[in-house]
């Protein structure tokens, strides 16, 4: 009913400067990591000189880097695929079915969302070696799989409560098995939230490093492998790779943002979801 | 409405996933805190020791109180950073409104060893702030506490969690009506007024998500100072991390995971009860 | 084309002038949702703003309230600029649609708010507060969350912590209009005694015209943006001024009639009137016309044949559909019981009201 923009009384000149001040904290650390990337002389000193590509160039031909990428990509992929399954279940489940320890299950899914990953991670790791399971990325996988899910249950499942239950009636009521219904009616309403966890997903696999630091076996993802070489001590190299992830992360991220608010509408939700 | 068939497909599955792959892994977490390693082996003796180690060796307290102290920080400066921040947007943006909004949540997703990195090459002795000081002649050594030390760790992790805060906080200011807003108007307060009597009082719930989130996460962060820290600055989940590599002691590791675990847990039920008393819808 | 009647600042009913409207209009991006409106209310008046969505009417009380800025004109009250005053400041004080009650605040606090906020005496305030509670009868929920309030409970609330500020001026926007149809006579009612008892200025938004009908002293009828009337009900409903005042208030037949000498013809229809020559619109409502077989007719009334078309019965009344030598028109007589055929109605000339386009 309120077609007046909030804000329309006072200006706040100093809210709008410390506004700003916070989006530079924010951001300038960033700026400055891609703008180091094209720095001849390197990281660090100031102000930087020389501007040139050869750090990509290096990286290019760097092939480990390359071989970390394909085994991140692997996992991520991987962790889609069984968490889009898992989690569109686990969220029919949650609002639909009722059975007695249906809370407790709500807060199991969730729980890896708010535990710090070092926990979930290193749970993780005791189980595999109980099993005898070799460390590999088919852990990484199995982590990734596990960790996400809670992520992905939370965002599919705002998108299937703001679905229009009537039209599962009247399919229902039109004489449609409810298999029938699942396939032509509930899982085309869901495609748009399906297609928004799915890069929530794969965007928080490949860059995941706490869950992944225990279970890694000897292939590394693309982060760990990052990780490896900082060990080692800092190069310009690494400042052009965090780049492209930043560049690359951030596509991802707004056509996520495109992609939810199609679905559910501009309204912020309260869920947190960890890097 | 849905058959039991229907149901049973429905939850069996994410049900034995989230059993074999949680609820058992926490268990044997557990379980593995009651055991201890001899002779470089786990073995399943169930005893207290490890439990006894933290309370009589000081240095766990110790560097626990540090981790606690560290995670207040970070928390209390990002709500600092976050809380005017989101009242701005929520209130004074108008139509930028939405691109605001994505250009807080993008750092939240950018690779948190991207953010990290970045202030390590900016804090370094030969980094970008020290070289720029240097440039401005307002320094003439490079300054060696910026990395390495609790500021670094602390600047590091403010920075990766105040979208953290925001996120919760922000949701919580939107959902206020804006008929409250105008009816404080008419019945006679002043922006100010306004702020304090009605707005505050109803954003606690957003301020008590965003905290605990922040803080939570935190106390069980491990890559911050492994990137940016120093002997000084090293926290719990360090020594956690490090009993389950090269100090090989993985009871003694899965003691303290389970000390995390319990106090994580714990202020999140908190947070619920103090949220469901300040409930007013 | 019959030109508008324009419409002057309509002059005052009862007691001095308290707030004038001049000139003022509000624009939307491309939308003119007010143009150019120019009204005065009198003190102690119970005046409603009546129109259909989009009709202005709520805007109007926003600009009053201060939730808005106009982006024309002006607001007096009392001699003394509103328009410019924040709305923390002005002497006027709202019920919102959906009552906008604090809900971390118990209803004695809501209800204290505006004072507390002036800095009133904290043992003023408890006695007020009292009063203010008794006044609507809600005195035993003050300890009571607003979440836990009927509808109407938290209308009442919501009237108190306006009045109990002494406004100069109230302010009510559809506050009815979330409440059932039982609830909302009631409410209705309660709202006009409490005027009358208080004293205050009531302006009141609705769309709904009984309502309108039975609380007001006066109605302000707006249409896109202007207004198309401003009356007491009694006379907006006897002398529409244009047909669509006629049709939005009760219901008419509208008459395409052409006046010679003081005849006016329509179809079969003929009645004296007053107005010059010339096609001239009449409104002639459906309770003026009266079966002739049940009511004789008196000297001067205009008779006319007519065929029936459709009955509806309603209790107290029929409603009946005419054919009158191709004329359509509706009735509403006493019930009397089933009819058909053709019968002769009979009509007061002096109930077919000229109105303008």
């Amino acid at each position: 009913m309120s077609r007046v923009a909030r804000g329309n009384s006072a200006r706040a000149p100093v809210l709008a400067a410390f506004s700003l001040l916070v989006f530079a904290f924010l951001y300038l650390p960033i700026a400055v990591l891609v703008v180091y990337s094209l720095n001849q002389a390197g990281v660090g000193g100031f102000p930087p000189r020389k501007l040139t590509l050869g750090w990509y160039r290096q990286l290019f031909a760097d092939s480990s880097i390359w071989d970390s990428v394909v085994n991140s990509l692997l996992v991520a992929l991987g962790a889609v695929a069984l968490s889009l399954v898992l989690v569109l279940l686990a969220a029919l489940a949650l609002d639909r079915a009722e059975f007695p320890e249906k809370s407790l299950f709500r807060r199991l899914v969730l729980l890896p969302l708010v535990l710090p990953g070092i926990i979930t991670g290193l749970s993780l790791l005791l189980f595999v070696d109980g099993t005898g399971m070799p460390l590999s990325l088919l852990t990484v996988f199995l982590g990734h799989g596990t960790a996400l899910l809670s992520v992905a249950t939370t965002e599919l499942f705002a998108g299937l409560q703001k679905m229009d239950r009537a039209q599962e009636e009247a399919s229902l009521d039109l004489g449609a098995t409810p298999w029938q219904t699942f396939w032509r009616i509930t899982l085309p309403n869901l495609k748009l939230s399906l297609i928004a966890s799915g890069l929530l997903i794969f965007t928080l696999s490949m860059d995941e490093i706490a869950v992944t630091f225990f279970l890694l076996g000897r292939s590394n993802t693309l982060p760990l492998e990052i990780w490896a070489r900082l060990r080692r001590g800092i190069t310009p190299e690494i400042n052009a790779i965090s780049t492209l992830i930043f560049a690359a992360s951030v596509i991802l991220i707004l056509i996520w943002y495109q992609i939810r608010t199609r679905t559910i509408g501009k309204e912020p939700s309260e869920l947190l979801e960890r890097p | 409405m849905y058959s039991r068939t229907y149901k049973i497909i429905v939850s069996a599955p994410p049900l034995l996933w989230v059993s074999l792959f949680l609820l058992l892994p926490y268990a044997l977490l557990l379980a593995h805190s009651f055991w201890i390693v001899r002779d470089g082996v786990i073995v399943h003796q169930w005893n207290l020791g490890n439990y006894g180690k933290l309370l009589d060796h000081p240095v766990y307290a110790e560097v626990f109180l540090r981790t606690a102290r560290i995670a207040a920080s970070v928390t209390v400066l990002s709500l600092f950073l976050g809380y005017p921040l989101a009242y701005f947007m929520s209130f004074h943006a108008r139509i930028r409104k939405d691109l605001l909004y994505q250009l807080v949540i993008v750092p939240l997703w950018v690779s948190y060893l991207v953010r990290g990195y970045a202030w390590k090459t900016i804090l370094g002795s030969d980094g970008v702030l020290n070289g720029f000081l240097e440039y401005l002649h307002v320094t003439k050594e490079p300054v060696s506490f910026f990395l390495y030390s609790p500021f670094a760790v602390i600047l590091t992790l403010t920075h990766i969690y105040t979208p953290f805060v925001f996120l919760p906080l922000y949701a919580c200011l939107e959902h206020i009506p804006h008929s409250l807003i105008e009816a404080s108007h008419d019945l006679g307060a002043g922006p100010r007024a306004t702020f304090f009597r009605v707005i505050l009082p109803l954003s606690v719930p957003g301020v008590l998500a965003g905290a605990t989130f922040a803080f939570v996460l935190t106390l069980g962060d491990f890559l911050g100072p492994m990137l940016v820290g120093g002997p000084s600055s090293v926290m719990i989940a360090n020594i956690v991390q490090s009993l389950f590599g090269t100090a090989y002691d993985w009871p003694l590791g899965a003691a303290i995971a389970v000390c995390i675990l319990l106090l994580t847990v714990a202020l999140l039920v908190l947070t619920e009860l103090l949220e469901k008393r300040w409930a007013f819808r | 084309m019959t030109p508008r009647p324009s419409s002057p600042p309509p002059p005052i009913a009862n007691g001095e002038g308290l707030l004038e409207v001049r000139d003022l209009a509000k624009r939307f991006a491309a939308r003119e949702v007010l143009k150019r409106i120019s009204l005065q209310i009198a003190s102690g008046e119970f005046l409603t703003l009546l129109g259909e969505s989009g009709s202005g009417k709520t805007t109007l009380l926003r600009l009053i309230a201060g939730f808005e800025q106009p982006t024309a004109g002006e607001i007096w009250m009392s001699g003394r600029r509103l328009d410019t005053l924040p709305s923390y400041r002005r002497p006027v004080n709202t019920v919102f649609q959906h009552y906008a009650l604090f809900p971390h605040m118990s209803v004695a606090d809501n209800v204290a708010y505006g004072l507390r906020v002036t800095s009133v005496p904290a043992e003023e305030i408890l006695s007020r507060v009292d009063a203010a509670l008794r006044m609507v009868k809600m005195q035993e929920y003050s300890a009571a969350r607003p979440s836990h309030l009927s509808g109407g409970q938290q209308q009442r609330v919501a009237l108190a912590r306006a009045l109990i500020n002494r406004p100069q001026l109230l302010l009510l926007d559809e506050p009815l209009s979330a409440l059932d149809a039982n609830l909302r006579k009631q409410m209705q009612t309660e709202l006009k005694s409490l005027q009358r008892e208080v004293g205050i200025t009531f302006l009141f938004v609705t769309h709904d015209q009984e309502e309108a009908m039975a609380l007001s002293d006066r109605i302000a009828l707006l249409r896109d943006g202007t207004l198309e009337q401003v009356a007491s009900p009694r006379e907006i409903y006897a002398r529409p001024a244009t047909s669509y005042t006629a049709q939005f208030i009760g219901q008419t037949n509208l008459l395409r009639a052409e006046v010679r000498d003081g005849m006016a013809t329509c179809g079969a229809l003929r009645w004296p009137t007053a107005s010059s020559n010339g096609p001239a619109l009449f409104s002639l409502r459906l309770e003026s016309l009266q079966l002739a077989s049940d009511t004789s007719a008196p000297p001067g009334a205009s008779r006319f044949r007519a065929r029936i078309l459709e009955q509806i019965f309603s209790g107290s009344i029929e409603q009946l559909e005419l054919n009158c030598c191709g004329q359509l028109l509706r009735a509403r007589i006493p019930a009397r019981g089933v009819l058909s055929g053709e019968h002769e109605f009979f009509f007061d000339p002096s109930h077919a009201v000229l109105v303008a386009e």
